[in-house]
């Protein structure tokens, strides 16, 4: 074994590997690949070791890691009772201190979140709750509940790679989503569409396979779900329901809303629906049609497991082609997130990450509407660029220009002048003046600091060698521009992220 | 045979390409000193209570909790009225350079946010899919002069909308002082593109070097803006239109009109930042010059169903209201009044196909040809001064 290894580790790293990639070591550049679109950046030290191995072999040990839950210690305030009818009952003072404990908890959440993508050793399992988090979509701006928003993204990370059905099923009960789509006041005789629209709309079936008719009928079987006034939790109330007969997409009987997830469910477009959209996000933003149908049926076959679903996609052959690689946009997230992890660079307050990734066009916890952020060729326009851009010149610009060494995403922050809101309601277009003063002092907490020498001192050989193995590790494809050359590393590592081509993944 | 026939002509046959080789002849005819504002009201505004016809007793009986009384509403005449959030428009209406136009939508209408919001940028039929907005199209067929610092600029948050899709040049700001600064330091990488994703990348690098060189913004505008996000953003267009250094469309937009639910307060708030800051737009670009050159039309992916839900809020609908504005617009009532009885299930018929309003823009305002755009003939609005 340990002959093997070596032996791949020799031949691999920049070697095609063009022969049958059932028995064969998968190599560098497919290892790095793999890891790169799997999680947020592909750590040298894996890198090497995933070389070694199959490409099934590689899944299967990625998929065999991954948790399920989060390391880091959530905020200690997720888990307070939420009781509706007494937020209700509040006199306008009350109010007024709830929505700013509730904005302070919503930064609180997203620097916890940031902790953990920036931390975990399974990051593969953070990238498909993010991948969850913008397909059954909430916001913080509509559900302004923290408290709601974590549970909802601990449910969604428990099914990250789980069961698609019963992550449906819990998702359409939980109640950030009963608040989001507003089935809180779903009642028999007067429905309310959006979350029976949209859980056939983007949640299963995709536009164009319901009519408004099964809109209305499924809207129907929903009424009744709601929370519990007391505790916030889901609850059904019967006599809210609508017991009558429903026919929803050519079926007819008393349908509540676990049956209507039923048939959507039984439905094949379900299946090709994700399978196409987990396809755009982690293969190419051209779904080969054939293959979506194959790996859709397994996922059907398997009663919607999403690791077989994974499995399937991440050892395809169009997975690893070489025209798929560099063809996908870094979300602000990925980017960010991906930036810190690649260079092992540690920020002592998390805050800023937010503050950076919403003025990047990604706040989460707070996608802009129901169906998420756009993604794709939109993340790029002229404003994000150059934010992008700048972030990565002044943060491997640290060592030539002394005065530019210091927090360099507090000052980004202050510049752009961000103002976190989780409120929309309340005056969101006017932080006050006390509101900024404190996100600037948090800012000011914020240092990032880059060791170059260690990182650099990972690769080996001569300098062309080692620039050539940087290059490969941290650009998917050829970079556009040949870098100058230079002996400095840092100076190197400014030139590649600085291409066009480190925005790709 | 005149030029317009000849453009009719050669749309049809295969050789579409041939249409942007044409500009160089079109264009002189072009007035690109014209400016388009559009306002995207984002999430489906609730168009019968934003234009109210209140003397409609099943209006009431629709909306037995959210209608607006008729005490509250401000008449426009004896049928119809604003929302009294709206109040700062009214100045505007008497001096009839506000068109209202009403039940504006387009044939099988499509009730999700999304693609009906597709639907309108694309100026597509409901069946029909176009991945080009109606604005890129418009650019393409007709480019705007090259000495333009870019062909339309997008101001607030970065949706492109009608002006995605294509080629045309396209900036997004923020802040205009910020992305000078930025633009400036910005190196622009040459290559050939190897992936769609990539060439997206240099395309928008390149935007961003023509616009810095031939961006230009003056600081010396007296008028006051609403501080919001809004006022904010109608503040940097404003900045940038007095800065003339060409730009032939922008774009702001205003979000949170999905009103499921609670939407007395919100729809109340977002009309009063759009009317406080539309009338301050409207003062600036009298204060520099630009109000006879401007005009401004809203859009919104759809209106609201005509009965309210238990939620105190009205679930998505069809047919909605618009607005143009301008010191060039005939002010005045177009369109329909709504029909509330009988309703088309349980939505509003639509009188005015959206694309009408956008052949007017494309005929009336620019002077181009509008049928190689928008796939065909539109009836035209007889609501500018030429």
């Amino acid at each position: 074994m340990w002959i093997f290894l070596l032996f791949a580790l020799l031949l691999s790293p920049f070697s095609a590997l063009g022969a049958d990639s059932k028995s064969i070591p998968m190599g560098y550049e497919e290892a790095r690949h793999l890891l790169n679109r799997t999680s947020f950046a592909a750590d040298e030290d894996q890198v090497r070791e995933f070389a070694g191995l199959t490409r099934e072999q590689a899944v299967d040990r990625l998929l065999s890691s991954i948790r399920t839950r989060a390391q880091t210690p959530p905020p200690e305030w997720v888990d307070e009772v939420i009781s509706l009818r007494r937020i209700r009952s509040m006199n306008k003072e009350e109010r007024e201190n709830l929505r700013k404990q509730y904005r302070r908890y919503g930064i609180e959440l997203r620097a916890w979140w940031y902790q953990e993508m920036l931390s975990t050793p399974s990051p593969f399992t953070e990238k498909m709750t993010l991948f969850w988090h913008n397909h059954f979509t909430s916001s913080l701006q509509k559900v302004k509940v923290p408290q709601f928003m974590y549970h909802q993204n601990v449910l969604l990370r428990q099914y990250a790679l789980g069961n698609f059905g019963e992550m449906l099923h819990a998702v359409s009960k939980d109640p950030a989503m009963i608040v989001y789509l507003d089935n809180v006041s779903n009642r028999k005789g007067q429905p309310n569409e959006n979350f029976a629209r949209e859980v056939m709309e983007l949640f299963t079936l995709g536009e164009g396979h319901y009519t408004e008719q099964d809109v209305k009928e499924a809207a129907r079987a929903f009424s009744g779900w709601s929370l519990d006034r007391e505790t916030g939790r889901f609850h059904f109330y019967p006599h809210l329901h609508d017991e009558g007969l429903k026919t929803i997409l050519g079926q007819t009987g008393n349908f509540d809303g676990d049956a209507v997830l039923d048939i959507l469910l039984s439905k094949p477009q379900t299946a090709e629906f994700i399978t196409t959209k987990l396809w755009r996000e982690f293969v190419s933003p051209t779904p080969n049609p054939g293959e979506v149908k194959r790996i859709a049926a397994l996922f059907r076959d398997s009663h919607y497991d999403i690791k077989t679903l994974m499995r399937a996609l991440l050892t395809s052959e169009d997975f690893y082609a070489k025209e798929n690689r560099g063809v996908l946009i870094k979300s602000p997230v990925e980017f960010i997130v991906g930036t810190l992890r690649q260079f092992n660079i540690q920020p002592s307050d998390m805050r800023p990450l937010a503050f950076v990734a919403r003025q990047l066009g990604q706040d989460i916890f707070m996608p802009p509407n129901v169906k998420g952020w756009l993604g794709g060729e939109s993340w790029i326009n002229s404003n994000t660029l150059l934010i992008r851009k700048q972030l990565l010149d002044r943060l491997f610009r640290a060592r030539e220009m002394p005065d530019e060494s210091g927090p360099i995403l507090e000052r980004l922050a202050m510049e752009n002048s961000i103002a976190l809101q989780s409120d929309s309601d309340s005056k969101p277009n006017s932080p006050s003046d006390r509101e900024q003063r404190r996100m600037i002092r948090l800012q000011r907490a914020l240092n990032l600091q880059f060791d170059s020498d260690t990182w650099c001192a990972q690769f080996e050989g001569d300098l062309t060698e080692k620039q050539n193995h940087m290059t490969k590790l941290l650009l998917a494809i050829e970079p556009l521009q040949k870098p100058q050359p230079t002996t400095d590393c840092i100076e190197f590592i400014r030139q590649l992220v600085l291409d066009p081509v480190y925005q790709l993944k | 045979m005149n030029r317009r026939d000849f453009l009719k002509v050669l749309s049809l046959t295969p050789f579409i390409s041939y249409i942007p080789d044409l500009s160089f002849a079109i264009t002189p005819q072009a007035n690109w000193n014209n400016l388009l504002v559009l306002l995207e009201l984002k999430g489906g505004n609730d168009g019968l209570n934003t234009v109210i016809p209140y003397t409609d007793p099943t209006y009431y009986d629709l909306r037995p909790r959210l209608g607006i009384t008729r005490d509250k509403v401000l008449q426009l005449d004896e049928k119809v009225g604003f929302h009294p959030a709206l109040e700062a428009l009214m100045p505007l209406w008497k001096n009839r350079e506000l068109a209202v136009i009403q039940s504006v939508g387009y044939p099988e209408p499509n009730l999700s946010h999304f693609r009906s919001i597709e639907i309108w940028e694309t100026a597509s039929n409901s069946n029909q899919y176009l991945s080009e907005g109606w604005l890129s199209r418009v650019f393409t067929a007709y480019p705007p002069p090259k000495t333009f610092a870019a062909d339309a600029i997008v101001v607030g948050d970065s949706d492109l909308g009608p002006l995605g899709g294509g080629t045309a040049r396209v900036v997004v700001l923020s802040n205009i002082q910020r992305f000078l600064t930025q633009a400036k330091q910005n190196g622009i990488p040459n290559g050939r593109p190897a992936n769609p994703a990539l060439a997206h990348i240099l395309k928008v690098e390149e935007d961003i070097r023509q616009a810095a060189e031939g961006l230009k913004t003056s600081d010396t505008l007296k008028t006051e803006f609403p501080n919001s996000p809004f006022g904010n953003a109608l503040k940097t267009a404003s900045r940038v239109i007095a800065g003339n250094s060409g730009i032939a469309v922008i774009k702001v937009s205003l979000d949170g009109f999905d009103t499921h639910s609670n939407q007395f307060n919100r729809q109340e708030r977002l009309l009063r930042e759009m009317a406080e800051g539309l009338s301050a737009f409207r003062e600036a670009l009298m204060e520099i010059n630009r109000w006879n050159s401007t005009l401004i039309m809203s859009y919104s992916e759809f209106g609201r169903r005509p009965r309210e839900n238990l939620s105190t809020g009205t679930d998505h609908g069809t047919a909605n209201v618009h607005f143009m504005l301008g010191g060039r617009v005939k002010g005045g009532l177009y369109g329909q009044i709504p029909q509330l009885k009988p309703l088309e299930g349980d939505n509003l018929r639509f009188a005015i196909d959206f694309r009408s309003l956008y052949a007017t823009v494309i005929e009336k305002w620019w002077g181009l040809n509008a049928s190689p755009v928008l796939g065909r003939k539109f009836g035209v609005l007889d609501i500018l001064k030429v």
